[in-house]
């Protein structure tokens, strides 16, 4: 397994991490934390193992070319390609659909239609059967799958599919937020309330009061792996799939559907992605089931890998919001009442849109108290791609929301935000802990951490020396921001909180994991070789990670909702604990020691004196026929949530964090760079330093990016027009901040038992991106000598902050001449 | 006239019969030979994960010239003559991974992986350029390698730790071939030009200007091509067919650079990236803008004369080189012509050329004493994208009276076009906030610019007027005067 580790020099474990991002976690800090959290009492850690920096498992397979995605996997004989035909309509009936063309072209084996599913024609992931595979009479997006064309060549399939010819009838198409509300188009999902007190009352008693309304938009995942699944028929209606998926089981689910046949006959598996963040949650199915059904019916192979306009065309992306706010307050800055409506676009089906408009009203608060407070929901239907899960999951929207109210409550003030942060923030076991779906937050730190933040990157002399700045900059403004995320951790679906898997010992001594998580990137299956590490002391090269597959561990949970870790993690452990309490009471009986002198250390075995190498033990036990296999189960324990009463304990715990932005900003033409970032982030008692840092760093960029170039465009008929890279702007290289310093909370141990204690890390820092959005706005405000509060709506491009810019000259003008009249 | 395309990949020496002439380098890497390991991430030249290196000679100082380049729009037959390598020819003989690949794998640069090998590509090469200059790369450098190549996942961060570690690392095992790789290019270098005809296509490598002219006049329709950054897209994305391709990247006398003392005369198969240091030469003025356009494996294929010859209203290379003066030298069979460039842009889509004409070279003429010049490019993001609004100014000032403006704009108009208006507000007067208010507000009399994705024509038009002030502030105000955030630290692009 070793990928010639002998030729690379690395050492293992904690390696080559600039020492000012590595501080979060000291060997010591692992030991002590090792005492109290380990069963056995294990003291001496293997060098990368769990709660330790070590390597991604694959980056050497990653640098040198050797990981294999969908379309790197060897290809079976007679395999076929496919490519989706799509609508170039966004509302319409199919009148006649010509397909002469595309069958007589060069290759082509079958052109597939609804007609030709022998199953049910839904991948409603949700059981809304509201998402049909391809299109039977009527098409409701621009880009909505037809048919299907399956040839001898990926080209030729390409060509044949441009061939065919499509009649349609226009019907009326709503295309946004505001149309959709003025046609009163339904809901794709039921509405969401969830309060306390009578927000009306609180809000026309408050000393003072703001509304408003602002609009944040959307975001293309840009895994830079498209989608892509290949179909391999078996024996007796037998399917294997390889799917760049994040939930096989559903893929595995889907395809049930599609085909008609029991889950029993369908296999997905998965290795990793080429990234995902939600993209591949729900929106592989499609994929996976069109090349399942080509393989079905043709008897052959078949793979489908999107090009990446029409990946773009075709899939769901992150939801834009309209979110309309009323706020009361005091002098002070002191909130008293909110009433927020977060309305959504979600596209044609209901998709994930449900939970994910739930997941904007339960961060609508981010971190802070609201005394009395009405949130409502409002997921519309609209004639665009169905929107879907996206790295926080509608959090992210919630939060946006929270923090413009914290920015109109200063401006209105005159107060620092920061203050009026601090002073809003939840208060653990004080009665300002509740917050509006009636769970008490625990273990609030986001004061603490801000405090920290801001005193560690000199918050206050830098706003200081920026104002004094603007004061003498014409044309630059520079603006800074200090913005905290509280992020609830746990699927929202309780179901959904359960995880498998599956650990076997080889009479060699090798071990092979096995789990229910999927690997996109975030390291999850470096951090599940590293538990197993940790507990059984073997050093990486003994501990093989095999891909997700539904044959090993079934029905389980996407890897989503940032649960990856924390749910396989448990049950990795689950399973090596098992199969090491079978070890420990063989050992104890076959050497005649007591058990509690048995442990596992990184030169062996230790019972009582004797040290027995590891695969000695292994090999003993096997002759004494004990089971050197097990499964693992975790069920998230205290979560419970009830949509319909809008109460309950829908999160285990909250990942917290803050970030400092500083940005310039060209008023002249809209330009904006990140001067500098500082972020401090809550990993609880890390799993891998090294990764957490990484998944922090590379979070932050990606919520920057969609709040500020990240713009999604469709014209009048509905048509994406942003639709590859060359028209859709993710960050570059360039546009990080050019001081970026990121840190994991130190000694800061998950107060509920997870695994090692350590916190999810995957969506959280998503949030960070935010103090950008809030750092320009600073800026901005300084053209009206901080008078107005900018109401910046994201994505902030630069013409959205020279319409900005150019807003809040006219008012400083107009106060300047009201002042002079 | 020979009938294959030859070039060595890795240590094996390819010769391919029968090539079409629009199969990309990718899907031949990838489907014919099995090298997975260069992805496809967007087939249109914009993300890098395919990138690959190509080894050529250079054309004037003679030593190697390492380019990373996109290979899902090279055409296979540009790489004729060269030595590439792709990501699986990194590690030594003896398995040892190259620095490049330790560094990203010590720094933790790679997460999901899959845009991995196309930035270890894009290192290598940088590596590569930079040479013994290790001390003098900025930061600013290493986002200019890297700008060309796209990660979802890391932020860019732990690949900037990486770049710096593995600038300093030791030799890789390419230095100990440098010998063996120059015998290989020689042994390629035949001066003779490659015909293949197929049955569905043909392609044509001429190999002299005065070869490439009997050609285009013997098939006018056939399709010139020098670095495919646009035609490949063609290709990939509108699944347009190419009957025939006339591969001009490597004609010789189409390679020149000649800098005198009246101007710089760049020939028509000079890419960007070669292109920088005469223009330079010429106009010191030019150099952050020019960084700006695409981005370095783009620049690494695409020729300055190949953007002006597909006349889009959009592209970079037009209004800076119409506000430098610059005249386009035209061929067609034996007869030259000369024309200022402003004229070959006749409206959208329609340019001042035969079909059987070719462009030889755009020559820039050293700016006349008094001349004050400006690139501005403005786009949603920083590096690798299109400009919504571009622009080229230059004022001649003598006795402190305007004598010449010429303010050309791209995104503006149809065409590359010049702000006459504003340009007549200016001429014959001083330079000072009275004639910059007149010339801004001449903008809206000379433009009607479209919205589209990138954006509106109120952006448009407020930018235009807007650069017209940055212009004004960085010409005549104080050296402290600030007009741009992209300056703010003076970050050099020195490598």
């Amino acid at each position: 397994m070793s990928e010639s580790d002998s030729a690379f020099d690395l050492g293992a474990g904690m390696v080559g991490l600039s020492t000012e991002v590595i501080d979060g976690t000291t060997a010591e800090a692992t030991a002590l934390d090792s005492r109290t959290a380990s069963h056995d009492g294990t003291l001496k850690l293997v060098e990368g193992s769990a709660s330790q920096s070590q390597r991604h498992e694959s980056s050497i397979l990653h640098v040198s070319g050797g990981a294999a995605y969908i379309d790197d996997l060897p290809e079976p004989k007679g395999l076929l390609h496919l490519v989706p035909g799509l609508s170039t309509k966004a509302h319409a009936r199919i009148l006649a659909m010509d397909m002469e063309a595309v069958r007589a072209a060069p290759g082509v084996v079958l052109v597939l239609t609804a007609e030709d599913i022998p199953g049910h024609n839904d991948v409603s992931p949700v059981g809304k059967h509201d998402e049909p595979l391809l299109a039977e009479d009527i098409v409701s997006y621009y880009g909505q799958m037809i048919f299907a064309v399956v040839a001898e060549t990926r080209a030729q399939a390409r060509a044949a599919v441009r061939l065919a010819k499509i009649e349609y009838e226009d019907l009326p198409a709503i295309l946004d937020i505001a149309q959709s509300r003025a046609a009163g188009s339904p809901l794709v999902w039921r509405s969401l309330t969830m309060s306390r007190g009578d927000a009306e009352a609180a809000l026309s008693r408050a000393p003072r009061r703001i509304s408003g309304s602002l609009s944040v938009g959307g975001q293309e995942h840009f895994y830079l792996e498209g989608q892509a699944a290949m179909a391999v028929p078996g024996e007796e209606g037998e399917m294997r799939i390889w799917s760049s998926t994040q939930h096989p089981t559903e893929t595995q689910l889907m395809v049930t559907h599609v085909l008609n046949c029991p889950g029993a006959l369908v296999t997905v598996e998965v290795r990793r992605m080429g990234g995902g963040f939600g993209g591949k949650e729900t929106q592989a199915n499609g994929p996976a089931c069109l090349a399942a059904l080509a393989a079905s019916l043709t008897g052959q192979a078949t793979k489908l890998r999107l090009d990446r306009d029409d990946d773009m065309v075709i899939t769901g992306k992150r939801h834009d919001f309209v979110i309309d706010y009323d706020v009361g307050f005091d002098d002070d800055g002191r909130i008293y009442a909110v009433d927020m409506v977060l309305a959504a676009r979600c596209g044609w089906s209901a998709d994930l849109s449900g939970p994910v408009t739930d997941r904007a009203l339960f961060h609508a608060d981010n971190a802070y108290y609201y005394p009395t407070v009405r949130l409502r929901s409002e997921p519309l239907k609209t004639n665009t791609q169905s929107n879907t899960a996206y790295r926080g999951f509608g959090g992210p929207q919630g939060i946006v929301g929270a923090e413009r109210l914290i920015e109109e409550i200063a401006y209105a003030t005159g107060l620092d935000p920061l203050d009026v942060r601090l002073r809003n923030t939840y208060e653990t076991g004080t009665p300002r802990d509740l917050t509006p779906y009636h769970m008490n937050v625990e273990d609030s730190i986001a004061a603490d951490i801000m405090k920290t933040l801001a005193e560690d990157c000199d918050y206050k002399d830098r706003r200081k020396a920026i104002r004094a700045f603007n004061g003498k900059s014409h044309f630059i403004r520079r603006g800074i921001a200090l913005l905290p995320v509280k992020f609830g951790i746990a699927f929202t679906a309780t179901h959904y909180n359960q995880a498998g898997a599956l650990v076997h010992i080889y009479t060699d001594g090798s071990v092979q994991v096995n789990h229910g998580g999927c690997e996109m990137g975030q390291g999850l299956h470096t951090k599940m070789v590293q538990i197993v590490m940790r507990e059984f002391a073997l050093e990486a090269d003994r501990v093989r990670i095999t891909a997700t597959n539904t044959g090993k561990v079934p029905n389980t949970s996407a890897t989503a909702a940032s649960s990856g870790a924390d749910l396989n993690g448990m049950a990795v452990l689950d399973a090596v604990r098992k199969i090491k309490t079978r070890l420990v009471i063989f050992a104890a009986e076959h050497w005649s020691i007591p058990q509690e002198q048995i442990s596992f250390t990184p030169e062996g075995v230790l019972a009582g004196k004797i040290l027995i190498p590891f695969p000695d033990l292994i090999k003993a036990a096997y002759f004494a026929r004990i089971s050197l296999s097990s499964n693992g189960f975790y069920k998230t324990p205290k979560i419970h949530w009830n949509p319909d009463t809008g109460r309950g304990r829908p999160f285990l715990y909250f990942a917290y964090g803050a970030s400092c932005s500083e940005v310039a900003v060209d008023t002249l033409t809209g330009e904006m760079r990140i001067e500098r970032v500082d972020i401090l982030h809550d990993a609880g008692q890390s799993l891998n330093p090294a990764i957490d840092i990484g998944q922090v760093e590379g979070a932050f960029v990606q919520g920057a990016g969609w709040l500020t170039t990240e713009e999604l465009v469709w014209d009048a008929s509905g048509r994406l027009r942003t639709h590859a890279p060359s028209t859709y702007k993710i960050p570059g290289c360039s546009d990080r901040p050019r001081i970026f310093n990121v840190r994991l909370l130190d000694n800061a141990p998950n107060q509920e038992e997870t695994i090692f204690r350590s916190k999810a890390v995957g969506e959280p820092p998503f949030v960070h991106g935010l103090s950008v959005l809030h750092a320009i706005s600073d800026a901005l405000a300084s053209l009206d000598d901080y008078h107005t509060c900018p109401r910046l709506d994201a994505p902030a491009t630069p013409e959205t902050i020279l319409r900005c810019a150019s807003r809040l000259r006219a008012e400083a003008s107009g106060r300047a001449a009201a002042g002079t009249a | 006239m020979r009938d294959t395309i030859r070039f060595w990949l890795g240590d094996e020496y390819i010769v391919l019969h029968d090539v079409l002439p629009s199969v990309t380098a990718l899907d031949w890497l990838r489907e014919t030979r099995g090298r997975t390991g260069t992805k496809e991430g967007c087939n249109e030249g914009d993300c890098g994960a395919c990138a690959i290196i190509i080894v050529r000679r250079n054309a004037c100082a003679g030593h190697l010239s390492w380019n990373a380049v996109n290979a899902c729009i090279q055409f296979l037959p540009m790489l004729d003559g060269a030595q590439i390598y792709t990501v699986e020819d990194l590690r030594d003989p003896s398995g040892v991974l190259h620095p490049v690949q330790c560094a990203m794998v010590n720094q933790h640069g790679s997460q999901c992986g899959f845009c991995t090998p196309g930035f270890v590509m894009s290192m290598v090469a940088f590596r590569k350029r930079v040479g013994s200059m290790i001390d003098q790369v900025t930061d600013a450098d290493i986002d200019d390698a890297l700008a060309g190549n796209l990660c979802r996942c890391t932020g860019y961060a732990p690949i900037v730790r990486a770049m710096r570690q593995a600038l300093v690392a030791g030799p890789d095992r390419f230095d100990a071939e440098i010998k063996k790789i120059g015998e290989r290019l020689t042994m390629m270098e035949s001066g003779e030009g490659v015909s293949i005809a197929t049955k569905n296509a043909r392609l044509t490598i001429p190999a002299s200007a005065d070869e490439l002219a009997v050609t285009l006049m013997a098939d006018p329709a056939s399709r010139i091509v020098a670095g495919a950054t646009d035609v490949g897209l063609w290709v990939t994305k509108l699944g347009r067919t190419l009957p025939h391709v006339v591969f001009i990247g490597h004609i010789p006398e189409l390679r020149k650079i000649t800098v005198t003392e009246d101007g710089a005369t760049i020939g028509a198969a000079v890419t960007w990236s070669e292109a920088e240091a005469p223009l330079c030469a010429v106009y010191p003025e030019m150099r952050d803008t020019l960084r700006r356009v695409a981005a370095r494996p783009v620049r690494n294929s695409a020729t300055l004369c190949g953007n002006i010859a597909n006349g889009s209203p959009i592209g970079d290379g037009p209004p800076l080189l119409i506000a430098a003066d610059a005249e386009l030298i035209l061929r067609r069979g034996d007869k030259k012509r000369r024309i200022p460039l402003e004229g070959f842009f006749i409206d959208y889509g329609v340019q001042d050329r035969a079909s059987d004409e070719f462009i030889e070279a755009v020559f820039v003429p050293v700016p006349k004493a008094g001349t004050m010049f400006r690139g501005y490019k403005i786009s949603k993001r920083f590096d690798q994208d299109i400009s919504a609004v571009m622009a080229g100014f230059s004022l001649i000032i003598s006795d402190g009276i305007i004598r010449k403006a010429c303010l050309a704009f791209g995104g503006m108009a149809s065409t590359p076009k010049r702000a006459a208006a504003a340009e007549a507000a200016l001429t014959g007067n001083p330079w000072d906030a009275a004639a910059l208010a007149a010339a801004r507000d001449a903008i809206s009399q000379d433009f009607a610019p479209l919205s589209d994705l990138r954006a509106t024509s109120w952006y448009r038009l407020e930018v235009a007027r807007n650069l017209l002030t940055r212009f004004y502030v960085e010409t005549t105000g104080s050296d402290t005067a600030q007009v741009s955030v992209w300056s703010i630290h003076g970050e050099a692009v020195n490598v």
